[in-house]
């Protein structure tokens, strides 16, 4: 992994993934673990970094291997690779976490059917060096992990009334099930969609205000 | 026969594919925006779903005892290559057929509910038939989720909406309704 981490470019590619690229709220991928696994906060976050393992560690084979790789059988093969890391996650998580494994349940195997990971393959991965391959994957599942866990918080405070477990109302509330069932779910997830549209729509009209503003001064 | 009925309704309605595990949302929020093509892209995933069935049973019964760790990547190489030889099949046998839902046939290969069947059957221990009408009842399901949907957001292209709102961030929200009626359904096993 020949690379400068003060690379401007390196960085850049990690960091689009955060906010410009979102894979969740810009790119609309990934969306079955998104919801299915987000009723708690302590489930987003194992999600999400399984998902980072699985998709730092087929970005990178893929990229060491994208010279080797036939063109007429790659998305198979990028499948297989992907598939023999979430074996690996699955395996690791029963053996030391086994609660959370069975919480999430066949939520993890079916990490493989992340149209994100597979997307990053075909996109990026396969066309860039090993560092950068890894810089974009870290950045994407970051990404992606911002996004189960604001899901997974709301969901958590809303309908359980709790933070990671930890009671944060006391015994006045009383907690809107309906959050952390399915329907909850998908309206919280709308609504954060629907939240970052108008921050977005937001930023750029305040651009246009200052180019607008710039042009009439000179 | 009493358990099979029970498997059918339960992955039909109260537990369904789409509203209630999430699965198979690429396609629900994608290609939800007609109804006639949400209704064929139903049927061909309920063909799919069946084939996987058949598949992973086949593959639980006889090689993967031997071998469990290989699971998740022999499902879906299995499950990739069979639907293929079929699409190359109807394509040769029955043209209509293969006009009506040929197109679809790879893409839904890369569907999470596929997938997310195998490894439900397998957890649950399914056998043959069980494993058969499961299949039948969630493809059921998911062609009952995707017209709804695709009948909602018929009518919605027709309402005056902020611009803001369309897009996915009304569809989640379409859903969300979707799902809470369905919630409904979760009365019916009460009553036995």
């Amino acid at each position: 992994m020949a690379i400068n981490i003060k690379d401007p470019s390196a960085v850049q590619e990690m960091m689009k993934g955060l906010w410009r690229d979102n894979p969740v709220f810009v790119q609309v991928l990934g969306m079955c673990p998104m919801l299915a696994v987000t009723n708690s906060a302590i489930n987003a976050l194992a999600m999400g970094l399984a998902t980072l393992f699985v998709l730092v560690g087929s970005s990178a084979l893929v990229s060491a291997f994208k010279n080797l790789i036939p063109k007429q059988v790659r998305i198979s093969l990028y499948i297989v690779i992907i598939a023999t890391f979430v074996t690996v996650i699955d395996y690791t998580l029963l053996a030391l976490f086994p609660a959370i494994h069975k919480e999430l349940g066949a939520f993890i195997p079916l990490i493989v059917a992340n149209c994100m990971i597979l997307g990053r393959q075909e996109a990026f991965a396969a066309k860039h060096t090993v560092g950068f391959a890894v810089m974009d994957a870290i950045g994407m599942s970051a990404g992606f992990l911002i996004a189960l866990f604001a899901l997974g918080s709301v969901r958590e405070i809303l309908g359980n009334g709790s933070l990671f477990g930890i009671d944060l109302f006391g015994a006045g509330f009383e907690p809107w099930v309906i959050m952390i069932l399915p329907p909850g779910g998908f309206i919280t997830l709308g609504l954060i969609l629907l939240f970052f549209n108008w921050v977005t729509e937001r930023k750029a009209r305040f651009l246009e205000q200052v180019v607008a503003a710039e042009q009439a001064k000179g | 026969m009493d358990n099979l009925i029970w498997i059918f309704i339960s992955a039909m309605l109260v537990n369904n594919f789409v509203l209630a595990y999430f699965l198979g949302l690429c396609p629900f929020l994608g290609v939800s925006g007609r109804l006639e093509t949400s209704f064929r892209l139903g049927l061909a995933t309920t063909f799919v779903l069946l084939i996987t069935a058949l598949c992973s049973w086949f593959l639980n019964a006889y090689v993967l005892i031997h071998a469990p760790y290989l699971r998740l990547i022999s499902f879906i190489v299995v499950i990739a290559s069979t639907v293929q030889f079929i699409e190359m099949a109807i394509k040769k046998l029955s043209p209509s057929l293969f006009k009506a839902l040929g197109i679809f046939l790879p893409l839904i290969t890369t569907n999470c509910a596929i997938l997310g069947l195998a490894i439900f059957a397998t957890n649950r221990g399914y056998g043959f038939a069980e494993g058969m009408v499961f299949a039948l009842g969630a493809g059921a399901g998911f062609t009952l989720a995707m017209v709804l949907m695709a009948g909602l957001r018929e009518e919605t292209e027709i309402i005056d909406m902020p611009v803001l709102v369309r897009g996915t961030a009304m569809n989640l929200i379409i859903a969300g309704i979707l799902s809470m009626a369905f919630m409904g359904f979760a009365g019916l096993f009460s009553s036995t």
